[in-house]
């Protein structure tokens, strides 16, 4: 099999990037999120749930339309930050807005469950210790989460790198811009002689992919069922 | 000096219990559902009371009526529990300093490593101590906040009698050597006998007497602790 070609390599590292910083830049908001579905009641609570998974449920194209209704040039939001620079439409940075919101709801799950598995009888030694809550939740939540953490940040990063109908829907496929891998695979199966190259980057994906939830199911395993009892 | 007065109805247990001592050496004596827990957990601020006040010192850390409820962080009330409640990530060292004020950390951290005997622990960690270990890591921990008092909840039950044995005799050391007051909460007579100056009877809820250590261990027939003899 041949190595991959400048514009496979360049579909690769896109794909790459956008998982990555998709990732990055929800990581925050999914903390907090599940933060507060772990450890408060508040109204509405249902309704937020709901809209969380969302995305996992709705077909990913009509989520990709749905970004672009809000954040398109001329969306509720998209007119607004493109008055001040920002544009997420047809650009890389749509991309990472896209995979951002399909892998959220599986970060946000990860590090539910993760903090659900902490013990609170330690923050309530911590608060007597006189720790206040960003403290307790630095020092003693998230360090007993991490596992968790990290393995919601994987699966999250995997579901990005796959990543296809949201971001074909809102971001098109422009080559050196938005064509990640999936959509790369997608052109090179209805363009005559692309075969090869649907093989080598099925290969790529398989790998990163196989790799990825590898290590969500090794790092997850505490948090996922596996408690030790102690 | 502490003034208590707190009313709180839990799903199974209504308390309602009055006291005030300036002992540096309080128990609080009943069996399982008598109360005490939850008074400990009221003057650490972990519940809020439906009715009361708490006055520790002269400083007013709860009062229902005059809407004042100073948040567990700032109670300056150290806590052991009755099962250590150590941070499994943390070594030794890092638990003994979670809560230690700036003060702490230089002498009267090293006097109280030496008072408990902490030393060949400090680079451990909690899963590889054992039960009396741990205990004292949390008398430790808790002491290292420079608490106005030391609230002891059931400090050894759950340790064998070795441990248990030990563990009084570190107690019994720091009442000896460090100027805190204690209030130790047990159903058992002779650690209340070895360790309180005064004791508060709790019995379903309700303070059953208030009485000092002489008339307990007679009340109780307790003279010394068996295993310390």
């Amino acid at each position: 099999m041949t190595p991959l070609s400048p514009d496979e390599w360049e579909a690769l590292s896109l794909s790459l990037r956008v998982a990555l910083l998709s990732v990055a830049a929800s990581l925050p908001f999914a903390l907090g999120l599940a933060w507060l579905l772990s450890r408060t009641r508040f109204p509405g609570r249902f309704l937020v749930e709901a809209l969380l998974f969302l995305p996992l449920t709705l077909p990913p194209v009509v989520t990709g339309y749905a970004l672009l209704v809000v954040f398109g040039t001329q969306g509720w939001a998209g007119a607004w930050l493109a008055e001040h620079g920002i544009v997420f439409a047809f650009r890389w940075t749509g991309a990472v807005l896209a995979a951002a919101v399909m892998g959220f709801p599986l970060l946000v799950l990860s590090i539910r469950v993760a903090f659900d598995n902490v013990d609170r009888r330690l923050e309530q030694a911590a608060e007597t210790l006189g720790a206040g809550a960003w403290r307790r939740f630095a020092t003693v939540v998230v360090p007993l989460a991490s596992r968790g953490i990290i393995a919601g940040c994987v699966l999250a990063f995997a579901r990005a790198f796959g990543e296809f109908g949201a971001t074909i829907s809102f971001v098109s496929n422009i080559p050196g811009e938005t064509r990640t891998l999936p959509i790369a695979i997608y052109e090179l199966m209805t363009t005559p002689g692309g075969e090869p190259g649907v093989q080598r980057l099925t290969l790529v994906s398989l790998a990163v992919a196989f790799a990825a939830t590898l290590v969500a199911a090794v790092l997850g395993g505490a948090a996922w069922g596996r408690r030790r009892h102690d | 000096m502490i003034e208590l007065a707190v009313r709180h109805a839990y799903r199974d247990l209504a308390i309602d219990i009055a006291f005030s001592s300036s002992s540096r050496a309080l128990a609080l004596f009943g069996d399982s559902g008598a109360g005490k827990t939850s008074v400990l957990h009221a003057i650490a601020g972990l519940v809020r009371p439906d009715a009361g006040r708490i006055v520790l010192d002269d400083r007013v850390l709860f009062d229902r009526a005059a809407g004042i409820d100073v948040k567990a962080t700032r109670r300056d009330v150290g806590y052991v529990f009755q099962d250590g409640r150590l941070f499994p990530h943390l070594d030794v060292t890092a638990n003994l300093l979670y809560g230690a004020r700036r003060a702490q950390r230089g002498e009267p951290f090293r006097r109280l490593v030496d008072l408990l005997d902490l030393g060949p622990l400090l680079d451990r960690r909690p899963d590889t101590l054992s039960g009396g270990e741990r205990q004292r890591v949390a008398i430790g921990r808790a002491l290292l906040r420079a608490p106005r008092i030391l609230l002891l909840d059931e400090p050894l039950t759950g340790l064998h009698r070795e441990a248990r044995s030990q563990v009084l005799e570190h107690l019994r050391r720091l009442k000896k050597e460090l100027p805190v007051a204690t209030l130790l909460v047990s159903h058992h007579a002779d650690e209340v006998t070895a360790l309180a100056d005064e004791i508060v009877l709790l019995r379903a809820g309700g303070v059953a007497g208030h009485v000092d250590v002489a008339a307990f261990a007679a009340m109780q027939h307790v003279s010394t602790p068996t295993y310390l003899v």
